[in-house]
């Protein structure tokens, strides 16, 4: 799971996060009480549908002003450890 | 092959060449400096929020339906949730279990046989951004990103596991192509990365209804590498197998160098994409009067254009498929078809000398300078024997490079075709004096002796002769 | 607003700064402070008014900032030690309303980091204190930005609300805060938590104020997709409407146990009000509340973790120092950037959306949550508005309920169910309860802000507004307040 969120944990990290995740999800369980058989999930709670924007071009971030924040780079690009 | 049959499908990548990204208002142009077609949508910043553009969705219609594929009435869009630094948010905005269109197929010739192909889906997703490594990606320190390709728009095509040769699976891709070439929605463009591919193969033994354990392949940067790829991977597996061994389902990079595909080793552990629904998005609802609006502005696709362009103009299936390839391709040699009506003179020009100069220049026929009115007036010249056929070659050479109008150049350059006999007469009578031992080869049988002596006529007159009149004048004075 | 004619722009400003000057060591209210921003747009607002131009009655009125919304030019780090160097360029869409509006922005304000917390203990930066009580905590997330309206250092704030985040500071710190419909007020700009859930709303001193803040950062964008397209009313027109028939229901799940005895008194007060009144108050039911809490934290932390994942370090933000390769990098610097309750979240998160979980966790909270949406339309069927304590208790102290997280969300069970259903609601100070602010929530239908902004202007008009003693008295040492009951201190709005 931290793999997989990308986070490194410590033994004891893992540890504590482990019981207190548990002690929710276990919370969380509380929802099988609950029929839900023919219940639509709800991921949007408005009724929108079909937004768009139209098909133009409009600014952009100067190249600076993107890698203002960057905190590595290399001229025009970002620089990143080795992939592999 | 032993006893063994290959399963292909493929996954196909296209961008569509829409203004603008799929969500944000950033240029999709090529060729940028880096990370100057950006804004903070697309950068994936803090706080930003997607906005669907309404052509991508239309594009991507119109290349469901010329792939005969069912619309769906109602779609979404989820995320992809996985890490990787081309990706600025760490999620690829893309549609899993709702896509926007299902069951289409294509229609490929092999061999003379004609084989449909599944189109299980095609959806739509946003592109990642681009990683420059100082070498390979195995031996670079360190990666460069460049986000400009982040949020172009493209379509994702995923094929049945209907292909079973690397032939077929090359027939495949090469109709693929044209097909959403001819709509207008995408260049297609292997070289420009405006189309990708990616192949999933195993092999069963013929008979058995079972599929085998596939795997991946990717870097597959031309149909030549598709096509070397199978056939490689294909023979890899049976000697696997026939060795006793199980297929490791992996993806496998293709070595183009080595001819090879190689295991991919990765730290990343078996993908768990975590798809949800994109909250940031609401659901498309694609109401049928939308998508025959779309439907009407389908262009006749290639193989009604082939079959129109053999019925219509008596061409051969071979001269057809090469005319009609290309939407633009076909469209040039139908409006010289206006200019000068005679369709297989036409198709020998365009098929010949200027596609040799098109595919020299390196310049596509959109780009061409000879236009089809220019190509018509220059066959009536040769038609009314103003030039010969001959000149005409090097004057589509000129054409080509110039842009001018035949009669200009021909005017200009003195082109035009000596006819009269009088004036030949004299050259011929020369050539013959000057070439006695040929002339007697001539006379002892050997035609081909005629031959040089036209060429020196030719030589001579500077081309401008008409070979014709040469040849008979020379067979009149020689008896 | 008619302080403006008695001074000016600039005036007030200095007077808001110098009360922070005076408080800020205490409160800590602020990550940031925009002095000299802040004093460029009061003189600009000077300008525009002395030319009789009066674009929107904010002009001129000094705003904090939640820092989770992006600010031009202005460090903006969701109290997160991952953003602490994060300089947006660009202005969230209700940052740019308020500049067109010509409001005044004094500076961002601290918070639980990434909105996740209820008590603002969760910033990495610091703990924000309660102008109430020095030893309490203003509630959270959006705690600095009640803290500092509560003691005077800014006259109106921006927060966001997830699952409370600007009702329960608002009622902890004695204010009035209001959770507008989802999708009312555009989320660009917006740091998103969890993005079905977020929305930016008013913390104010009274409740008019919060009329007009919500009018000028209201109404749709297109640059959010998820806002909606509306007519967005004068709210402050029509405040004063009265309640004459109104029928209120009071959810029983929600006035049961748990609730604390205090609390409990002053939401019995403001019913005695609210009839004498006119309204029509009765118990009525939702019968899912119970499950709202279990729902919100698998809903929450699951799009919260995807929508976190782009803090790797790559392109702003804190980067980890050493790392052998980009997969590392991205491990140690979002272990090194994200505190303990952002991890569990993300992990949490990541657990309900992984694979063979999805349909047990995550898709059945989103089914769960359609019924509990069904609990809110069956009760307006038969009532205008609902009414509901905000918290379960006042303001508890600093590192009380630090130690089990669980303990920690149950102080949000009053205001998650609103969040779920995406309706609207605004939490009005309705008494003291031990000396300490007890704020009451009414709940409304889609779009009913102006409903619930004249039932709280009711409330407010008999119960008065309150000043907590810092901001009465900004030298005295900040111990408990041991007061007798409710300040009606009337609406002055200067420092």
């Amino acid at each position: 799971m931290a793999l997989l969120a990308r986070l490194a944990l410590s033994e004891e990290e893992k540890e504590m996060y482990t019981r207190q995740l548990r002690d929710i999800l276990e919370y969380a369980a509380r929802l099988n009480e609950l029929d839900t058989t023919d219940v639509p999930p709800t991921s949007h709670v408005l009724p929108l549908s079909n937004v768009f924007r139209e098909d133009e071009v409009g600014e952009h971030l100067a190249p600076e002003e993107v890698l203002a924040n960057a905190p590595e780079r290399e001229g025009g690009f970002f620089k990143v450890p080795r992939i592999v | 092959m032993s006893g063994y049959e290959a399963v292909i499908g493929l996954e196909v990548h296209v961008e569509l060449k829409t203004r603008s990204k799929i969500f944000c208002s950033s240029s999709t142009e090529f060729g940028a400096d880096p990370n100057s077609h950006v804004c903070p949508v697309c950068l994936g910043l803090p706080g930003v929020l997607p906005v669907v553009n309404r052509q991508v969705v239309a594009y991507a219609i119109k290349a469901a339906l010329a792939l005969n594929c069912e619309i769906a009435g109602f779609c979404k869009f989820d995320r992809k949730n996985y890490y990787y630094p081309d990706m600025p948010k760490n999620y690829q905005i893309s549609q899993y279990d709702l896509p926007l269109a299902r069951n289409g197929y294509l229609e490929i010739d092999v061999d003379g046989r004609r084989k449909r192909v599944g189109i299980v889906r095609l959806h739509m997703e946003e592109d990642t951004g681009k990683l420059v490594h100082q070498g390979t990606i195995t031996t670079t320190p360190y990666s460069l990103v460049d986000y400009n390709r982040a949020g172009v728009p493209l379509i994702e095509i995923v094929s049945a596991p209907d292909l079973r040769t690397p032939e077929e699976a090359r027939a495949y891709m090469e109709k693929l192509r044209s097909v959403i070439q001819y709509t207008g929605v995408s260049d297609c463009r292997m070289e420009e990365g405006s189309l990708r591919c990616d192949a999933n193969v195993s092999v069963r033994p013929i008979g058995s209804r079972e599929l085998g354990v596939k795997t991946e392949i990717k870097n597959l940067n031309s149909f030549r590498s598709l096509q070397r790829a199978l056939a490689y991977e294909i023979q890899r597996q049976i000697e696997v197998l026939e060795e006793g061994g199980r297929i490791v389902q992996e993806t496998r990079t293709w070595d183009e160098a080595r001819e090879v595909t190689l295991t991919m080793r990765t730290k990343e552990e078996a993908h768990d994409y975590r798809y949800f629904p994109e909250p940031d998005l609401v659901p498309l609802v694609i109401d049928r009067a939308w998508v025959e609006e779309i439907r009407r502005t389908l262009p006749e696709l290639p193989d009604a254009r082939r079959t129109r362009f053999m019925e219509q103009y008596g061409l051969s299936a071979y001269d057809a498929g090469v005319l009609t390839a290309t939407r633009e391709m076909a469209d040039y040699f139908e409006e010289c078809l206006q200019h000068y009506p005679e369709p297989k003179t036409v198709a020998n020009w365009v098929m010949g000398d200027l596609s040799r100069l098109l595919n020299a220049a390196n310049v596509e026929i959109t780009a061409c300078r000879v236009r089809p009115a220019q190509l018509g007036q220059m066959l009536r010249l040769i038609d009314r024997g103003i030039i010969s056929g001959k000149i005409g070659k090097s004057l589509l050479e000129e054409m080509f490079a110039s842009g001018r109008d035949p009669e200009e150049i021909v005017r200009e350059k003195g082109l035009v075709q000596i006819t009269d006999e009088g004036a030949l007469v004299a050259v011929v009578d020369e050539v013959i004096a000057a070439n006695p031992k040929v002339v007697e080869d001539y006379r002892k049988g050997k035609e081909k002796a005629l031959g040089f002596l036209v060429g020196q006529v030719m030589k001579a007159t500077k081309g401008k002769a008409s070979p014709e009149v040469v040849n008979r004048l020379l067979r009149e004075r020689l008896h | 607003m008619l302080v403006k004619r008695e001074i000016g722009a600039v005036e007030l400003l200095q007077a808001v700064l110098r009360r922070i000057d005076e408080v800020e060591d205490r409160v800590r209210a602020y990550i940031t402070v925009t002095r000299e921003e802040a004093l460029q747009q009061a003189r600009e607002a000077d300008r525009m008014l002395s030319r009789g131009e009066v674009a929107s009655p904010l002009v001129g009125i000094p705003v904090a900032l939640k820092d989770n919304l992006c600010t031009i030019g202005v460090r903006t780090t969701c109290a997160s030690k991952i953003l602490y160097n994060f300089v947006p360029p660009y202005d969230a869409t209700v940052v740019r309303r308020l500049r067109d509006a010509g409001a005044v922005l004094v500076g961002k304000t601290n918070m639980d980091e990434f909105a996740m917390g209820s008590s603002t203990e969760n910033s990495a930066f610091f703990p924000t204190r309660n102008p109430w009580d020095l030893g309490r905590v203003p509630g959270g997330s959006s705690g600095g930005s009640a803290a500092a309206v509560a003691a005077g250092e800014a006259v109106m704030a921006l927060g966001s609300d997830t699952g409370g985040s600007i009702r329960q500071p608002a009622a902890f710190c004695g204010v009035v805060g209001l959770k507008p419909t989802y999708g009312a007020v555009s989320r660009y700009g917006l740091v998103a938590f969890a993005s079905s859930l977020d929305q930016i709303g008013p913390i104010t001193r009274d409740v008019e104020d919060c009329a007009l803040l919500l009018r000028a950062i209201a109404g749709h964008d297109p640059l959010d997709t998820t806002s909606a397209r509306f007519e967005v009313p004068d709210y402050a027109s029509s405040l004063e409407d009265g309640l004459r028939g109104f029928r209120v229901g009071v959810p029983r799940e929600y006035a049961g146990e748990g609730i604390d005895a205090g609390v409990r008194d002053v939401l019995m007060r403001v019913i005695g009000l609210l009839e004498e009144m006119g309204a029509v108050v009765e118990e009525t039911t939702l019968p899912h509340t119970p499950y709202a809490l279990p729902c919100y934290y698998l809903i929450a932390p699951a799009e919260a973790s995807s929508n976190l994942a782009r803090y790797d370090g790559v392109r702003y933000g804190y980067r980890t120092r050493d790392a052998e390769d980009v997969v590392d990098m991205f491990m140690k610097t979002r272990s090194e950037g994200f505190g303990p309750e952002v991890k569990r979240r993300i992990m949490l998160g990541t657990y309900a959306l992984s694979a063979g979980y999805y349909d047990a966790y995550y898709l059945k909270a989103l089914k769960v949550r359609t019924l509990i949406k069904g609990d809110f339309d069956r009760a307006f069927e038969d009532y205008d508005v609902l009414l509901a304590p905000t918290s379960p208790t006042p303001a508890f102290r600093l590192g009380e309920k630090t130690a089990d997280p669980l303990q920690m969300y149950l102080s949000d069970v009053c205001t998650l169910a609103v969040n779920l259903a995406g309706i609207p609601a605004i939490s009005v100070p309705g008494g003291l309860a031990d000396g300490l602010p007890v704020g009451v929530q009414f709940i409304g239908r889609p779009f009913a802000e102006g409903m619930l902004l004249r039932v709280a202007y009711c409330v407010e008009r008999r119960v008065g507004t309150f000043m907590a003693p810092l901001a009465r008295d900004p030298a005295a040492a900040g111990c408990a307040y041991h007061g007798s009951g409710g300040d009606t201190a009337g609406r002055g709005k200067d420092g």
